[in-house]
């Protein structure tokens, strides 16, 4: 970003912040991980990208003192964008973990998609849009996203605003003001990928008065 | 809305370059991977697999340096294997960049590796690649690097692999693998109707039509191939707008 402001990647063990990083990087955006309570309250922008099991995520997050962090930056209008698992991550809870709490932006819970379609959904497939996203503005409607999970949130309300089908429709991408999320990985969908995260990148610019 | 068959180029590395064998074995230069990964993505590959068919352990760093310098050349997801034996090797290819792991010879010989694989990184994360060849009525399962017969049934194990955790399967015809004779349709058929995660069809890719052969009649999600591609015999775009005049679903965006 040009004023020097950087976007802060929440870094957990099992997340995939090299491919993100990179993905940032080849848009000339700076980033540094956020691993702390500190570093996320200080944070102007924030992804969370996701990648492996919704209850080690969580316990994760909890054990590093992170979810309250991440609850007020959300509610303190701090762009956040999250990718895969990091979506999931914002509802109650998770059909893949159901002991665990997920952060609550969201109400409701992710569910395992049906076993009626090849599990998991692994690789490329096309949105339906369903209202107007900042996050997926200027993307043609027939453009093609990789997706990799075997659960998804099937409902999320007026903050959907694509949705992709696998046996069944769910949530591909929601906007709710600040609150950005993606259930592809767009760090790994191509040029079409590289455009969704130019939009957040430039929402946040707007939003922080960049 | 249909999930897009896709069209994964393969580099067989001996850790450093790219090699290109004929049944495996006779193997030959065929380039540096990071060019060859630059090019793909640019292309419109949908995936790349880099495979270390040597997977010998003093070679494994120049490897993961292979694996680092690959990723960065890509906007697609990477898959990458060759010798892992248990959840560090795993980690340590994931780290370098891959967003999947294969593994063989070790699962073959300890199955319970694709369980401990799949709780530490997901199922999404873990291929099984399964190396079969035609023996009497059926297929066995070959380990190391197509030496050995495991004695395993291919389609059983292919069964036993998704149950314990792979999230797909990598299965290669030895049969075909380098002689541009086609898919091995009956082979691709018989696990992909068996098995209820994604397969990626690879060995004998040739012509357009053999691609369109394994998903239609192979019923493959997928379909791999090396020397075709290397050697520009077949350039991607092409290859993806015969199949989308063929009605098959495929990307053809950037």
């Amino acid at each position: 970003m040009k004023n020097g402001m950087k976007i802060s990647l929440i870094e957990y063990d099992a997340g995939n912040l090299p491919s993100v990083e990179r993905a940032l990087a080849r848009q000339s955006v700076e980033t540094e991980r956020a691993a702390t309570p500190d570093s996320i309250s200080a944070a102007r922008v924030l992804i969370l990208p996701g990648v492996g099991h919704f209850g080690q995520l969580m316990r994760t997050l909890g054990s590093r003192g992170l979810l309250e962090p991440i609850r007020r930056a959300i509610s303190g209008g701090v762009p956040l964008l999250g990718i895969c698992l990091g979506l999931q991550a914002l509802f109650a809870s998770s059909a893949e973990a159901p002991d665990d709490t997920g952060l609550s932006i969201l109400p409701g819970t992710v569910s395992a998609l049906p076993v009626t379609a090849k599990l998991p959904h692994m690789g490329w497939n096309q949105l339906r849009h369903v209202r107007p996203s900042a996050l997926l503005e200027g993307l043609p409607a027939n453009a093609y996203f990789y997706f990799a999970h075997s659960y998804a949130a099937l409902e999320a309300g007026d903050s959907t605003t694509a949705i992709c089908e696998h046996g069944i429709p769910f949530v591909a991408a929601l906007e709710r003001q600040n609150l950005f999320a993606v259930q592809f990985h767009p760090e790994k969908s191509g040029d079409a990928g590289a455009r969704v995260l130019a939009n957040f990148v430039a929402w946040a610019s707007a939003r922080n008065g960049a | 809305m249909t999930l897009a068959r896709r069209i994964i180029p393969c580099l067989d590395t001996d850790g450093e370059r790219v090699v290109k064998g004929v049944q495996f074995f006779n193997l030959r230069d065929a380039g540096d991977p990071a060019a060859l990964a630059a090019r793909y993505n640019r292309e419109g590959a949908d995936e790349l697999v880099v495979l270390d068919i040597a997977a010998s352990r003093d070679h494994r760093p120049t490897f993961l340096e292979t694996i680092r310098r690959v990723a960065a050349e890509l906007a697609i997801p990477l898959t990458a294997g060759g010798g892992v034996a248990n959840v560090d090797e795993g980690r340590a290819i994931l780290r370098s960049g891959a967003d999947k792991l294969t593994v063989n010879t070790a699962a073959l010989r300890r199955p319970q590796l694709l369980t401990e694989l799949a709780a530490e990184f997901g199922s999404q994360a873990v291929v099984l690649a399964i190396d079969a060849k035609r023996v009497g009525n059926g297929w066995e399962a070959f380990v190391r690097g197509g030496r050995d017969s495991s004695g395993r049934d291919a389609v059983d194990w292919a069964i036993e692999g998704a149950e314990r955790g792979a999230g797909e399967i990598l299965l290669t015809s030895m049969d075909r693998d380098g002689t541009r004779s086609g898919f091995d349709l009956p082979l691709t058929e018989t696990i992909a109707k068996r098995v209820t995660v994604p397969l990626i069809a690879s060995g004998g890719a040739d012509k357009p039509s053999d691609f369109l052969d394994v998903f239609e009649k192979g019923r493959a999600d997928a379909a791999l191939a090396a020397s075709i591609f290397h050697d520009a015999v077949q350039e991607l775009r092409e290859l993806k707008c015969f199949l989308h005049s063929k009605g098959v679903p495929v990307r053809l965006s950037g």
